[in-house]
């Protein structure tokens, strides 16, 4: 069958192009980090304060500190593909979830011996909460039919402080070391464990992608609902499981964001994280209006945006500009990965090769 | 006296050269039918001359332009004095008539309410046109809706009126009505592009004909010299002997249960889109259709069978088993399937691949978690494309770009891929060009003689009366009366619809 | 219908968030403002606290003598932050029956709230009202209206954009001198070279300016002070360690790290753990954190960090004061009060400092 091969190739390719833009970012960004200090790239093994080794680089910090961003973008994506709209309350919902590890952990006190219960069982039942909070917006959205933006604008607005509330205002600092394995390193391993965390989480989806119709029905549903009931599909159900998809992820973020202080302040962590996610989504040249999304290209636009970051640290861009500097980037990137210039881009591509061609 | 020459015109997709240096003409004061298969290039050139598409090669010359018109955008056309209405009512339903007729053309930021609706008022009565300047625009039929559109063109000085298959939500009594105002339109001299796949209609206003065909130019007739029967010849590019009797060509199915239980049978049958209870049964192998005026309640008794709509009351049963069908999934479950009247809205998921709109019914009845491999699903979208000889690039071509009839290909291949026992068509062959009728008729009297059983709805009761055994008939949501052997004929059916059978 | 529900929704959104307020640490840039010394705000970046008030309406009418003093309190939400429930559970415990005050608590984090429950409040004839405002702007016609009722206005933690006498006094803490006190305890380490990690607050807030400004002007003026690494952590932890990190993975020397609030600076440490560096009391790098959380001047106590400024949430005394003296027909010497605010030092912080200035648990 050598022409269902060559077919086959075609859909990677396909979908390869919607990489392209954050790869080419994440290269311009290589680049200009590499010309103007490669210093940028070095990495080194230290030990750390335990006397555990530690690697350590600009490097590593992009990929450690773009964790929670990479897998906040898999729900989001999914979220946006099934109901054309975004949840923008996500940096609520990891308060509200870091605030069950805390609560889990230590109980009233707020800053016990010991953890009152293990570490896997808080959470779980953060993983449970989360989801509780993601089903309630995925019931407005796909029951009441609200706006995914208003719907979830609620507990944008109300999420810290029931976080807040969850733990009576108390801010628990969690003196468990093992805790902190999560954000920071599992001693004897150098390579920081939110990495690993990645890597697994993206496993997964990608499984999840391969052995279910996961990818196909939310698909199908974002770009034609009623067509997808037609053939058989629970448009409702599946609007619905996106948002529980993508509260498992905010637990999961909520999990290493606490681990790296191993305690949090509700009101500024994760702030404006969901923006970013969002943003993530867009990088990847999904449509935010919903419909076709590649997985791969929103976690690149995630890791897009972690190294944009890292890279406007190290060269000491003022505070007060650095918003600045980054909406300049992220506008220029969104751009090139509009639908619109992507085409014009193509075309452009084509007419170069022929007259090349002809040339010769 | 032209007003329009298109001279020259290329314009190539990726993998497709749709255009191959065509030329059109178009005189004052004349209606000119594009005829052309799905797939032939009409479109595309009417989106070329509208400024949708920017054109590869060639020029187009507008009367009264010394030198060749630019296009680069509708709205460049729409000052050149070239509008179009499409088949989709492309109007804002949510704003008055008027509001439609003037929006974006008002010049400057104030506009005076009084005279725009005392100006929209006076053109709709020129034109008797069945709308009030002030009527909420969705609040008017389709084919009303379709006039305002007309009248908003008009109003715009327009030289040349492309209308793009504006009859198919249409039924006679507004056809006639819009062929009034088309004439009306002529004798002022407006030249118009009429583009349909209705024969009767082309034969019925235009003057002359330009067949396209593979994105080539066939030619330019004057209507008296090509009958009909040549001008399908010359669309499909062959000498056309389907046209006639296909039906006794087909072999009737006489297996197993060809009398017995009904496969299907529904008792009182009621949703909640405002029919009134009815009794339906099919056979096995049996092809029967629902038939009636547009509104009559075919489409929505069909959905009550697939649970498309929501079902307030009654009883279904398959092969004489009792079933619940509240929701598709329930229908496809026990081997119904049902290809939806509006292709657009109900049917094709745009941007998915021609492969995955193929597999997509089948694979939601396999299960979520048991999605088919790669390779599977290549293989059934293949075998379909081929079978349906579907014109596409690829199996990963966006379904969107396909032509019309190729989309409806695309979503019979999605049903007959499940392999239903019971398949309802409703409206399988509008908006379709003659060939693929022809071939879809065919297809459903074969898939009929291997036993499956096919319930078929069509505006067309030629169309219907070549393919089913018994049409039931409907008037005002309800059915009036069903017909089977000798009654089966254009006047019997014309009047039971029109309730004079008594 | 969908209208409908949506309405519903909206107003249930809104309700929450009136009820929420969660903490927007950053105000208003108050440039406009520039007459009345350093608004005070709850600058601090921590959601802390001890306890959540139970009940917002006055209590205890058993004893509603003519001797008690009627107190109104506007405040902003205390689950706004851990500096702000301190600052709510001081003036609750100052104010209450068995100090001789009958008292009224409302919050609002909004200026139309404020406003309309300031109004309630002189409608019910209180003697003092006490005003944390949420915005500069607006306040005016209410305190006229205060002001003819013989009801006398201090204004405390906030100011507000009014004419003088509309109030009797304005009790405020001064960021810049927050700075100042941090930057000449620096100075006094007396370090050979000064290589500064600068972590910043939300830009423009009145926290971030006053503490960002002292040391600003003191690195411009002496050459042996540098600033390796200037960035907005936005008040919170895990930024602030993202940013050391950087600083660290590009191979900067630095021996201070000056973050502007608590959880920050513990951001830092956690960094710094990361790679190694030794820091506090015995280390090589100097660790200041401002507002004084509990956990912060533990950590003082420990020799993990150095310095700990306040952010004093403890007004009740300050405008009980001003009360005293109003009731005895004392002058007042000073419209704006300026609160007294402390340091700590690792060297000699007590744990009785902690249980004292500490806030939260």
């Amino acid at each position: 069958m050598d022409n269902t091969k060559s077919k086959g190739t075609l859909a990677i390719l396909g979908s390869f192009r919607q990489l392209i833009i954050p790869l080419v970012a994440i290269v311009i960004l290589a680049l200009f980090n590499l010309i103007v200090d490669p210093s940028f790239f070095h990495i080194a093994i230290k030990e750390n304060s335990a006397g555990n080794p530690v690697i350590s680089g600009n490097l590593i910090s992009i990929l450690d500190f773009g964790t929670e961003l990479a897998i906040l973008s898999i729900g989001m994506t999914l979220v946006t593909a099934a109901t054309g709209g975004q949840d923008i309350s996500v940096g609520s919902a990891m308060a509200i979830a870091g605030a069950v590890i805390l609560r889990v952990l230590c109980g009233t006190d707020s800053a016990p011996e010991t953890i009152k219960a293990p570490i896997i069982v808080a959470f779980l039942i953060s993983c449970v909460v989360a989801m509780i909070f993601g089903a309630f917006n995925g019931v407005l959205v796909s029951i009441f039919k609200i706006q995914p933006m208003v719907a979830t604008l609620i507990l944008f607005t109300a999420g810290r402080s029931i976080g807040a509330w969850i733990n009576s205002n108390r801010l628990p600092v969690v003196s468990d070391v093992e805790f902190t394995y999560f954000g920071g390193n599992i001693p004897g391993m150098p390579i920081p464990t939110p990495f690993f965390i990645a890597i697994a989480c993206f496993i997964i989806i990608a499984l999840v992608l391969k052995f279910t119709n996961l990818g196909l029905y939310t698909q199908a549903v974002g770009i034609n609902e009623k067509s997808s009931r037609l053939n058989g599909i629970n448009p409702t159900f599946i609007k619905f499981i996106t948002f529980v998809i993508l509260g498992l992820c905010v637990a999961i973020a909520s999990l290493i964001t606490v681990s790296r202080v191993s305690s949090m302040n509700y009101s500024t962590v994760a702030k404006d994280i969901e923006m970013d996610a969002i943003l993530a989504v867009a990088l990847g040249g999904n449509a935010l209006s919903g419909g076709k999304f590649s997985m791969a290209a929103s976690i690149l636009g995630a890791y897009v945006i972690q190294f944009l970051g890292t890279t406007l640290y190290k060269f000491d861009v003022p505070s007060a500009a650095i918003s600045a500097y980054k909406a300049v980037v992220v506008i220029v990137l969104v751009v090139f990965s509009a639908p619109v210039v992507r085409e014009k881009l193509s075309a452009l591509w084509k007419k170069i090769r022929v007259s090349k061609k002809e040339a010769s | 006296m032209s007003v329009l020459e298109m001279k020259n015109i290329s314009k190539s997709f990726p993998g497709v050269r749709a255009l191959q240096h065509v030329d059109f003409r178009l005189c004052e004061g004349e209606i000119h039918a594009l005829m052309g298969e799905n797939g032939a290039g009409k479109s595309t050139l009417i989106k070329v001359l509208t400024g949708v598409y920017e054109k590869d090669e060639g020029e187009i010359f507008l009367k009264g332009l010394n030198k060749a018109a630019v296009i680069r955008s509708p709205q460049d056309a729409q000052n050149l004095g070239i509008s179009t209405v499409y088949q989709e009512i492309t109007l804002c339903p949510n704003l008055s008539v008027a509001e439609n007729m003037y929006i974006g053309r008002t010049k400057g930021m104030v506009t005076n309410w009084k005279k725009m609706y005392n100006d929209a008022d006076k053109i709709l009565r020129q034109l008797d046109i069945p709308a009030k300047a002030r009527q909420q625009l969705s609040s008017c039929s389709i084919a009303v809706q379709q006039m305002v559109a007309i009248a908003r063109a008009v109003d715009m000085d327009c030289k040349v009126l492309i209308l793009d298959e504006p009859t198919s939500s249409l039924d006679e009594n507004e056809v006639a009505k819009l062929f009034n105002l088309m004439r009306n339109l002529r004798e002022k001299g407006v030249g118009i592009i009429f583009v349909t796949h209705f024969l009767d209609q082309v034969y019925e206003v235009c003057d002359k004909i330009t067949v396209l065909r593979d994105g080539q130019l066939v030619g330019e007739y004057v209507i008296e010299d090509l009958p009909r029967v040549k001008l399908v010849a010359k669309m499909l590019g062959k000498e056309l002997d389907d046209m006639s009797d296909i039906k006794s060509e087909a072999m009737e199915y006489k297996g197993d249960g060809a009398d017995g239980v009904p496969v299907y049978e529904a008792q009182n049958l009621q949703s909640n889109a405002g029919i009134k209870p009815f009794d339906f049964y099919i056979k096995k192998g049996e092809v029967n259709g629902f038939t009636g005026l547009l509104g009559s309640g075919r489409s929505e008794c069909v959905r009550a069978i697939f649970g498309a709509d929501r079902v307030i009351s009654g009883k279904s049963q398959m092969n004489g088993r009792k079933v619940k069908i509240s929701k598709p999934i329930d229908a496809m479950k026990n081997g119904i399937a049902y290809l939806p009247e509006d292709r657009k809205v109900d049917g094709i998921i745009g941007d998915l691949s021609v492969r995955e709109n193929i597999i997509l019914a089948l694979q939601v009845l396999k299960g979520f978690f048991r999605p088919f491999s790669k390779a599977q699903q290549y293989k059934f979208a293949d075998e379909y494309i081929k079978l349906l000889e579907i014109k596409t690039a690829s199996a990963d071509t966006p379904i969107k770009s396909l032509s019309g009839g190729n989309q409806q290909k695309v979503i019979l291949a999605r049903w007959l891929l499940m392999n239903p026992e019971y398949l309802i068509l409703d409206e399988p062959t509008r908006g379709i060009d003659v060939g693929t009728k022809v071939e879809i008729q065919k297809l459903v009297l074969k898939l009929a003689s291997e036993g499956m059983s096919v319930t078929f709805i069509s505006s067309e009761t030629d169309e219907m009366l070549r393919t089913c055994s018994r049409m039931v008939v409907m008037r005002d949501r309800k059915v009036v009366g069903e017909l089977t052997g000798s009654d089966l004929t254009q006047s019997k059916i014309m009047s039971t619809i029109a309730g004079g059978d008594k | 219908m969908k209208k409908k529900f949506l309405g519903v929704v909206l107003s249930v959104a809104m309700v929450a968030s009136l009820l929420a307020g969660c903490g927007d640490k950053e105000d208003k840039p108050q440039e406009d403002n520039a007459a009345t010394e350093a608004p005070a705000d709850d600058a601090n970046g921590d959601a802390e606290a001890t306890e959540a008030p139970a009940d917002d309406n006055a209590q205890d009418e058993g004893n509603a003598s003519g001797e008690e003093i009627y107190v109104g309190v506007i405040n902003n939400n205390p689950t706004e932050s851990g500096y702000r429930t301190a600052n709510d559970k001081d003036l609750r415990e100052k104010f209450c029956p068995e100090n001789g005050y009958k008292a009224e608590f409302v919050y609002g984090d909004k200026n139309e709230e404020q406003i309309s429950a300031a109004q309630q409040l002189i409608n019910n004839g209180v003697d003092y009202l006490l005003l944390s405002a949420a915005d500069t702007a607006g306040w005016e016609t209410v305190l006229e209206d205060a002001k003819n009722a013989g009801i006398k206005v201090i204004l405390f933690d906030r100011t507000i954009d009014a004419p003088e006498d509309l109030y009797e006094a304005s009790i405020v803490s001064d960021m810049d001198k927050e700075g100042e006190t941090a930057v000449n305890w620096l100075a006094e380490q007396g370090l050979d070279k000064y290589n500064i990690i600068h972590i910043q607050g939300k830009m423009g807030s009145a926290a971030q300016k006053g503490r960002s400004k002292a040391l600003e002007t003191k690195v411009a003026d002496d050459d042996n002070w540098n600033i390796v690494t200037q960035q907005t952590g936005n008040w919170e932890s895990s930024e602030a360690q993202e940013i050391v990190q950087s600083a660290i993975d590009a191979k900067k020397e630095f021996n201070v790290i000056y973050a502007e609030n608590d959880n920050m600076a513990d951001g830092a440490v956690k960094a710094l753990d990361k790679a190694g560096i030794t820091h506090g009391a015995d280390g090589d790098v100097i660790i200041m954190g401002f507002d004084c959380n509990k956990f912060a001047l533990k950590a003082v106590k420990e020799g993990k960090w150095n310095y700990d400024g306040q952010c004093n949430p403890f007004q009740a005394k300050y405008i009980e004061d001003i009360i005293k003296k109003l009731e005895n027909g004392e002058p007042i010497d000073e419209k704006t009060v300026i609160l007294d605010e402390k340091y700590f030092d690792s060297k000699t912080i007590t744990d009785e400092d902690i249980e004292t200035y500490g806030i939260g648990e």
